[in-house]
């Protein structure tokens, strides 16, 4: 059934991520035509198509790139984020991997959008294969003058733009926005007190628009449609394909390019294949683990996008969904998930350092059951007085991730620090499925190569 | 071994140097390439490192300190890294995590005596889909069993 909907960032054509097949399908195409407009205009498209930032916040793209200053005689850069450490994320990577081109030519059309100077691509360490894949494809595209100096020649123009990889070294807090631009500059990734924002002073003091990566390789899709049929695609209020990428107990794991707005149960029992043994949910993380986690009698019936979500207290974030079954220990989880930000926490913010610390070690006792029922409701008011009291979002992820788990699952928390331990809750997990495919899709909207 | 790079290299920094505004960018590159030659990042290194980029020997160490993957001891020959974050924890990242730990007799950041294996415990590596899931020094394997790492472990020389 996936294949009944677009593929504008995935599509399913063989060696796509080579620029020879790129260009047959009308690569590099879009930003010929996008020079037919003004910046302005390319921003307004952008704005338009409703597209929302797929690192997590959900801003608005083209309002994001509307911040940056116009007629002025510095500098301007674009940061695009491919750090991709949240855990569940594994998106930006598949995109890389099989549509560099499409990235590429993203941030072309940013950067004359924006009067963009030079682009940094900013790739999790770890990712040495995915950077070598992604600097292939770049070499190539510098090779046949669609980036850099020669692109004035190529395409006709008094305008060109510079495109480089630098390469992170394990840092999970150099995906916040500033922390990136720190790290850029050589330096340790701090995040940085906001204001001044990006877009006023952000690498090197110059004006700075930072995106992800899936945003921008989003960007040639939309001028290639337009942005009246982009912005229905999916949820009005959230629209387009997303990435999600669905880990932990499905039978089929993976990275689907799917419309906004889908049911979750939909991602889970028809794209994915259902959970193994045929077992019941019981927890679901659905975009990356800073996201408050949605207990499996709540599934039923949310849709996957951001307005959907947020009624439910939780988010889309990368789209990065966790799915946990009945056997599931949520307590052993929720530790897992405080040990993480412990361990990632810069250190700058006494909220942040000493909370997650905390944090962290009640959940080790109450994992052990060597704690008391009071350290639960500790546990919440912690994670309440880091929220909203720190430097960067990294803060409020933490607090949510846990208290996330410890509010859905009180009664599992509270049964842990008892005597006797009891796993399984059977009125919090999903068990029956009401819900039903009722999405319908114009067929005008799948990827057609342009021949 | 000493600490120097060669000719090529130290155009590759000049090369490098050309792509940002401001030198002090060419830091973490620079600590990549250091790390890739001389195999960890030593105090010795950021000495040297600092001395060649005109840095402060404390900026250098501050950075190399921070990011975890410059080694600040010499690793194993394979360096492997087990994820055991939640997705991989779900599909027995841990129960992976136990089992080369007892074949190779290591403890988390430890390495072997005769230098072959070191062993860490990793965050989320991106790879979640394909839990559980290592990393053996650049290389990923993905959707493992205890078997797979066995044959993948008893392979390396
Ligand atoms: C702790 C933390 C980690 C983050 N990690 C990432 C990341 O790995 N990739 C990413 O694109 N955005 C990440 N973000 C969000 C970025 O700060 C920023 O909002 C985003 O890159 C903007 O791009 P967008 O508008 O296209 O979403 C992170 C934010 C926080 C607070
Ligand atoms: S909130 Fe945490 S990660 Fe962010 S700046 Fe403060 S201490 Fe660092
Ligand atoms: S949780 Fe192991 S790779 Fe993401």
């Amino acid at each position: 059934m996936t294949n009944d909907f677009p593929k504008l960032i995935l599509p399913e054509i063989p060696n796509f991520h080579k620029l020879e097949v790129y260009r047959q399908h009308g690569g590099y195409e879009q930003f010929r035509k996008a020079l037919q407009m003004s910046p302005d205009e390319i921003i307004n498209i952008v704005k338009a198509s409703g597209l929302r930032g797929r690192g997590g916040a959900c801003f608005p793209t083209g309002l994001k790139w509307s911040f940056m200053p116009k007629n002025i005689d510095k500098p301007k850069y674009l940061a695009v984020n491919g750090d991709e450490s949240e855990p569940g994320s594994f998106k930006d990577r598949q995109i890389f991997e099989s549509n560099p081109h499409q990235l590429i030519e993203g941030i072309l059309v940013a950067a004359y959008a924006m009067g963009i100077k030079a682009s940094y691509i900013y790739i999790r360490g770890e990712y040495h294969k995915w950077i070598n894949l992604l600097q292939a494809a770049l070499d190539d595209a510098y090779a046949a003058g669609l980036v850099g100096e020669k692109m004035k020649k190529t395409f006709g123009i008094d305008f060109s733009t510079d495109i480089y990889i630098h390469k992170g070294a394990g840092a999970y807090i150099c995906g916040e926005e500033t922390a990136l631009m720190n790290s850029i500059e050589g330096k340790r990734g701090y995040p940085r007190v906001k204001p001044p924002f990006p877009a006023q002073a952000g690498l090197w003091g110059m004006p700075t628009t930072i995106n992800n990566v899936e945003t921008i390789a989003t960007v040639p899709a939309i001028l290639r449609i337009g942005a009246e049929a982009y912005s229905k695609i999916g949820d009005p209020g959230h629209p387009g394909t997303l990435l999600f990428g669905v880990s932990g107990h499905v039978n089929k794991p993976g990275v689907y390019e799917l419309p906004t707005g889908i049911l979750l149960t939909e991602l889970i029992y028809d794209v994915c294949g259902g959970v193994p043994g045929g077992k019941k949910i019981k927890a679901i993380i659905p975009g990356g683990s800073s996201m408050p986690c949605l207990r499996g009698d709540e599934i039923e019936g949310i849709r996957m996008d951001e307005e959907s979500l947020k009624p439910h207290g939780t988010h889309i974030g990368t789209a990065g969904v966790m799915v946990m079954d009945e056997d599931t220990d949520v307590v052993a989880v929720a530790l897992r998930i405080g040990r993480f930000y412990h361990h990632e926490s810069c250190g700058q913010c006494t909220p942040c350092r000493e909370g997650c610390g905390w944090m962290e070690n009640s959940l080790r006792r109450i994992a052990r059951g060597e704690a008391a029922i009071t350290d639960v409701d500790m546990l919440v008011e912690v994670a309440n007085n880091i929220e909203g009291n720190t430097i960067c979002a990294f803060g409020d992820a933490a607090a949510w991730a846990v208290r996330g788990f410890a509010v859905k699952f009180r009664d599992e928390f509270v049964a842990a620090v008892k005597e006797k331990r009891v796993f399984v809750a059977p009125n919090v997990v999903h068990s029956k499925r009401a819900t039903r495919n009722n999405l319908t899709f114009d067929d005008q909207m799948k990827y057609k190569p342009v021949v | 071994m000493e600490i120097q790079f060669n000719q090529e290299e130290l155009e590759k920094i000049d090369n490098l140097k050309k792509r940002y505004p401001e030198q002090q960018s060419v830091l973490m590159g620079v600590l990549w390439m250091a790390q890739h030659k001389f195999g960890w990042i030593s105090k010795e290194v950021m000495g040297y490192v600092a001395e060649l980029l005109n840095l402060p020997f404390a900026h250098v160490e501050g950075v190399a300190t921070f990011y975890t993957m410059y080694h600040k001891k010499q690793p194993g020959k394979y360096h492997v890294q087990v994820c055991t974050n939640v997705s991989c924890m779900l599909r027995g990242g841990n129960e992976l995590y136990q089992h080369i730990s007892n074949k190779l007799g290591l403890n988390n950041n430890e390495t072997s005596d005769d230098t072959k294996f070191s062993l860490e415990e990793v965050e989320c590596m991106g790879a979640c889909g394909g839990a559980p899931m290592i990393a053996i020094n650049e290389d990923y394997y993905e959707n493992l069993t205890i078997e797979k790492v066995d044959e993948i472990i008893d392979s390396l020389k």
